[in-house]
C-alpha cells in the first residue's frame, strides 16, 4: 500500500507561520495547499490535459494520489472514503470526458448525502463556451447533483474556492461539491495562501432544536402506546449512533433503521427490528405500519422506505429530526419537526423526556413478529448454492467492525439482510441512486480509509462487470479486500421483477455470457476462487480472507433465488410478500 | 409458511393523503393550489439564474413568472418568483430555494404586496390617436411611433396588463413582451429585516 500522507490530522488547521512548505507560486499549488490544509490524505483520480497543472503541483505534496482505472471509480472510491471516515473524499478528473465520467459518482454521493469533493480540469477561460477540445459545461451538468459547483475564475482565489467547497461538503447535511479549474487559472501565477476551510456566509447550519418544540415532541412520545424510532443515514453522518443507543435503551423504544441507517443501531440488540422498506424485515415493516408515534431521525422518507405514502405509518404522529429543513414534511408530514444536528437533538430529547412510554405490550408484539416472520431461507440438499448462506457464513466469521460494500441488485439486499451489522460506518452501499458498479471501487476507498478493518465486497455479476477494471487498482495498491461475486448469470433484480410483474418475459436480463470471474481476477493479478458447493463455503471464505491482497470469489449461486420479503413499489409496507405467490394477492 | 399472509395481518385504520398528511379515513382532504409570490435576495454572480430556474424545473414546481434584477447593493440581486402550488409545495419551494448556496434570504410576500409588471405592445400604426386613447385608459403611453406601427408601454398588476393586451387587440397586435411580476412588501418591511 502506498505511504499515507505524513501530515498528522491535528496539524491540519495550523497556519503558514510554523510550516516550512514552499511558498505558493501558481493557482494549482494553492489548490493543493487548500486540500492539505483541510487534512486530505488521499485523492482518487485520472490524469488528463486540463488537470495536468494540478497533478504537477501534487507531485510535491504528501497527499497520496490513487490512480483509478476510470473516473467513475474515482468518484465512488472518494464517496466510500467519505462514508467511512466522515471527512470528504476527494476525486480528480480532467475536463470533458473525465468530468462526465465523474457524474454518476457525484450524483450517488448527492442522493446519499455523502461528503465528497470533485476537482475537474477545464479548458482555459478564453476557450470556455467555444466547444473547445474536451470542453463540457461541468458546472452546468453538475449543479443539480452537488451542494454547490464552483467555476474557479481567478488564480488568486482558486484556493479559496477549494477550501470553501471542502468545508461545505463536510458541514450540515453533507454532500458533494465540485470546483471546475480552467487550465489558465491553475497555471496562472499567484502567491496567495488559500483561506482556512470556511463555509460560505449564506450557509447556516442549525445545531440545537427549539426547546419548546422538543418539549412537545417528548410529551407525544412518552404518551405513545406503540412507539418506534426510525433511524436513517443521518444518524451515522452526525456520529449520533452512541446517543441513539443511549436514548433507545433508556426509554425502551424499538428501533428500526432505514437501509442507509444500517449500523446506526446494533442489529443484535433486543430492541432492534433491523431495517424497513421494500426488502426490509417483516417485523420492521409491521412495526412501521402499526406504530402510533414515530421518532424519525435523519431520514428523508425515500419511497423505497415508505412504499405508498398513503399507507406509511398511517396511525402515527411523526416526530422528525433533521438538519435539513427542506426534508421536513417533504414526503411525510411531520407533526413535530425538530430541526438540528441529530446528536445534539438526541441529547435534548434524552434530557427532556418525562418518562418511558408505557409500551410493554407493544414491545412483546414486536418480538412476536420477529418469531412469526423470521429472516430465513430454504436450503434443500440437492439445490445450488444459496447466496444468503454465503453472506451469513461470512458474517459469522468476521469481526464487528468489518466493512461491507456492495453493488446494486439482489446481492445488495441479501448482504443487508443476512449480514449482522452492529457498528456505524461499516455498511457502504449505493442507496438513493442505486448505482450498479459502486461496489468494486467503493471497496478500494473504504480500505484506504480504514486500513486496519477487514473489507468485503458483495457484488453481482452485472454490477461487478460495470467497474471490474478497478481490480487493477486493488492489486497495484495491494489492498486486502475480499470480493464475493454472487453470480446468478443475470441482472437478477431485474429478472425478479420481470418474473413478478412482467409475466416472466425476461427481456435483456439473463447474462449467459458472463466471464469466469476467478480467472478474470487472476488476469488482473488478484487471487481467484470458484465456489460452487455448499460444503466449500467456509473454507473458500477463509482462504480468500487469508490471502494478503485482493481476492475474488466467483460464487455460482442458485439462479432461481429471489429476494423476500418484498413490498411492491408504491405498496403497503404491512402487506409485504413473503414469496412469489403473495405478490398476486397484493 | 411463516406468519400470517398479507390479508390476515394486524392493520391500523388510518391513512395519509398523497402529500403524506394523515387524514380522517372518512374524509378526502387534499390541498388546492394557490398562488404565492416569493421574493429572494441572491448573490449577484454568473450562473445564479440557471441555478434557481434549474431548481424549479427539476423539482417540477409550477412557475408562473420569474424576474430578476440588481438591487442597490451591487453584489446582490433580487428575484420575484410567482408559483402556483398546493400549500406543501409552496413550503418546499421556499425551503429548497433557501438551501441554495447563492441564496441570501427568501420570503413569501403578503397577498397585498405591491406587484407590478411591464408590457410593451406593438400595434399597427393606422389609428395612432385611438391607440393613444386606449393607452391612456390603462395609464400607459406610446414610446415609439413609426408610419406603420406604434409601441405602447403599460405597467400594472397582471389583470390590468391582461385587460390592456385584450383591449389593444382591436389594433392588430404585432408583438407583445411582458416582464412578469416584480414585487415589494408594503410598508417599511424589507427583505433584509425579515429573516
Ligand atoms: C448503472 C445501473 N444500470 C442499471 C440499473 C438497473 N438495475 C437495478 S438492479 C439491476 C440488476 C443488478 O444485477 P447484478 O449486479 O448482477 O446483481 P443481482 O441482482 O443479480 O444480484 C439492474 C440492471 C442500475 N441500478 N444501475
Amino acid at each position: 500500500m502506498s505511504e499515507r500522507a505524513s501530515v498528522p490530522k491535528e496539524d491540519q488547521t495550523e497556519t503558514e507561520q510554523d510550516d516550512d512548505r514552499e511558498p505558493i507560486t501558481t493557482g494549482a499549488q494553492s489548490v493543493i495547499r487548500a486540500l492539505e490544509n483541510a487534512g486530505t490524505d488521499y485523492v482518487f483520480g485520472v490524469q488528463g490535459g486540463a488537470i495536468m497543472p494540478v497533478y504537477d503541483a501534487l507531485y510535491d505534496s504528501d497527499i497520496t494520489h490513487v490512480t483509478m482505472a476510470h473516473e467513475q471509480g474515482a468518484s465512488h472510491a472518494a464517496d466510500a472514503y467519505g462514508v467511512v471516515t466522515g471527512d470528504p473524499g476527494v476525486c480528480f478528473a480532467t475536463s470533458g470526458p473525465g468530468a462526465t465520467n465523474l457524474v454518476t459518482g457525484i450524483a450517488d454521493a448527492s442522493m446519499d448525502s455523502d461528503p465528497m469533493i470533485a476537482l475537474t480540469g477545464q479548458v482555459p477561460t478564453d476557450f470556455v463556451g467555444n466547444d473547445a477540445f474536451q470542453e463540457t459545461d461541468t458546472v452546468g451538468i453538475t449543479q443539480p447533483i452537488t451542494k454547490e459547483s464552483y467555476f474557479a475564475g481567478d488564480s488568486d482565489t482558486v484556493g479559496d474556492n477549494v477550501s470553501e467547497a471542502f468545508a461545505l461538503a463536510a458541514s450540515g447535511r453533507q454532500g458533494p461539491t465540485l470546483v471546475d479549474l480552467p487550465k489558465d487559472v491553475t497555471q496562472g501565477e499567484t502567491d496567495r495562501e488559500p483561506m482556512a476551510p470556511t463555509t460560505p456566509d449564506t450557509y447556516d447550519v442549525p445545531e440545537e432544536a427549539d426547546d419548546t418544540d422538543v418539549q412537545e415532541a417528548v410529551e407525544a412520545l412518552a404518551d405513545a402506546e406503540r412507539p418506534v424510532i426510525l433511524a436513517g443515514g443521518g444518524v451515522i453522518k452526525a456520529d449520533a449512533s452512541p446517543a441513539l443507543r443511549e436514548f433507545a435503551t433508556e426509554y425502551e423504544i424499538p428501533v428500526i433503521t432505514t437501509m442507509p441507517g444500517i449500523g446506526s443501531f446494533p442489529e443484535d440488540h433486543e430492541l432492534s427490528l433491523e431495517w424497513a422498506g421494500m426488502h426490509g424485515t417483516g417485523y420492521a415493516n409491521l412495526a412501521i405500519t402499526n406504530t402510533d408515534c414515530m421518532l424519525a431521525i435523519g431520514t428523508r422518507f425515500d419511497d423505497r422506505l415508505t412504499g405508498g405514502v398513503d399507507s406509511f405509518a398511517p396511525d402515527a404522529e411523526i416526530i422528525h429530526v433533521d438538519i435539513d429543513p427542506a426534508e421536513i414534511s417533504k414526503n411525510i408530514y411531520a407533526d413535530y419537526p425538530l430541526i438540528g444536528d441529530a446528536k445534539m437533538v438526541l441529547r435534548q430529547l434524552y434530557d427532556a423526556m418525562p418518562r418511558a412510554p408505557d409500551a410493554d405490550e407493544w414491545r412483546e408484539r414486536c418480538q412476536d413478529w420477529k418469531s412469526e416472520y423470521p429472516m430465513t431461507y430454504e436450503m434443500p440438499d440437492d439445490e445450488p448454492l444459496k447466496p444468503q448462506y454465503i453472506v451469513e457464513t461470512f458474517s459469522e466469521v468476521t469481526d464487528d467492525d468489518t466493512i461491507v460494500c456492495t453493488g446494486v441488485g439482489q446481492h445488495q439486499m441479501w448482504a443487508s439482510q443476512f449480514w449482522e451489522f452492529t457498528e456505524p460506518r461499516t455498511w457502504v452501499s449505493s442507496h438513493g441512486l442505486g448505482t450498479m458498479g459502486y461496489g468494486a471501487p467503493a471497496a478500494i476507498g473504504a480500505k484506504l480509509a480504514a486500513p486496519d478493518q477487514e473489507v468485503v465486497c458483495f457484488d453481482g455479476d452485472g454490477s461487478f462487470l460495470m467497474t471490474v477494471q478497478e481490480l487493477i487498482v486493488a492489486v497495484r495498491e495491494q489492498l486486502d479486500i475480499t470480493y464475493v461475486v454472487l453470480n446468478n448469470e443475470a441482472v437478477g433484480m431485474v429478472r425478479q421483477w420481470q418474473d413478478g410483474f412482467y409475466e416472466g418475459r425476461r427481456m435483456a436480463s439473463e447474462y449467459p455470457w458472463i466471464p469466469q470471474f476467478d480467472k478474470l481476477a487472476e488476469a488482473f493479478g488478484a487471487r481467484g476462487f470458484r465456489l460452487e458447493d455448499e460444503a466449500d463455503v467456509e473454507d473458500t471464505i477463509q482462504a480468500a480472507r487469508e490471502y494478503d491482497g485482493p481476492a475474488v470469489i466467483d460464487a455460482i449461486i442458485d439462479p432461481a433465488e429471489n429476494v423476500f420479503p418484498m413490498v411492491p413499489s408504491g405498496g403497503d409496507n404491512g402487506l409485504f410478500a413473503l414469496e412469489e405467490s403473495h405478490l398476486e394477492m397484493l | 409458511m411463516p406468519g400470517p399472509a398479507p390479508d390476515e395481518r394486524m392493520r391500523p385504520e388510518g391513512r395519509r393523503n398523497s402529500q403524506g398528511i394523515r387524514v380522517d379515513p372518512e374524509a378526502e382532504v387534499t390541498h388546492e393550489p394557490r398562488q404565492a409570490v416569493l421574493s429572494a435576495l441572491v448573490k449577484h454572480r454568473p450562473g445564479v439564474l440557471a441555478e434557481i430556474s434549474g431548481l424549479f424545473s427539476r423539482r417540477q414546481f409550477n412557475i408562473e413568472s420569474l424576474t430578476v434584477g440588481p438591487t442597490v447593493d451591487e453584489d446582490t440581486a433580487r428575484m420575484t418568483i410567482l408559483i402556483e402550488e398546493p400549500e406543501p409545495g409552496i413550503d418546499q419551494a421556499k425551503k429548497q430555494l433557501q438551501k441554495l448556496v447563492p441564496v441570501i434570504s427568501v420570503t413569501e410576500l403578503e397577498p397585498e404586496a405591491v406587484r407590478r409588471e411591464l408590457a410593451l405592445i406593438k400595434v399597427g400604426g393606422e389609428k395612432p390617436d385611438d391607440v393613444n386613447a386606449v393607452a391612456e385608459m390603462y395609464g400607459g403611453q406610446a414610446v415609439d411611433a413609426a408610419t406603420d406601427s406604434v409601441t405602447v408601454e403599460v405597467t400594472g398588476s397582471k389583470p390590468k396588463i391582461d385587460a390592456a393586451v385584450e383591449a389593444f387587440k382591436q389594433f392588430d397586435v404585432q408583438e407583445v413582451v411582458r416582464t412578469g411580476a416584480a414585487a415589494l412588501e408594503r410598508g417599511a418591511d424589507t427583505l433584509e429585516k425579515h429573516d
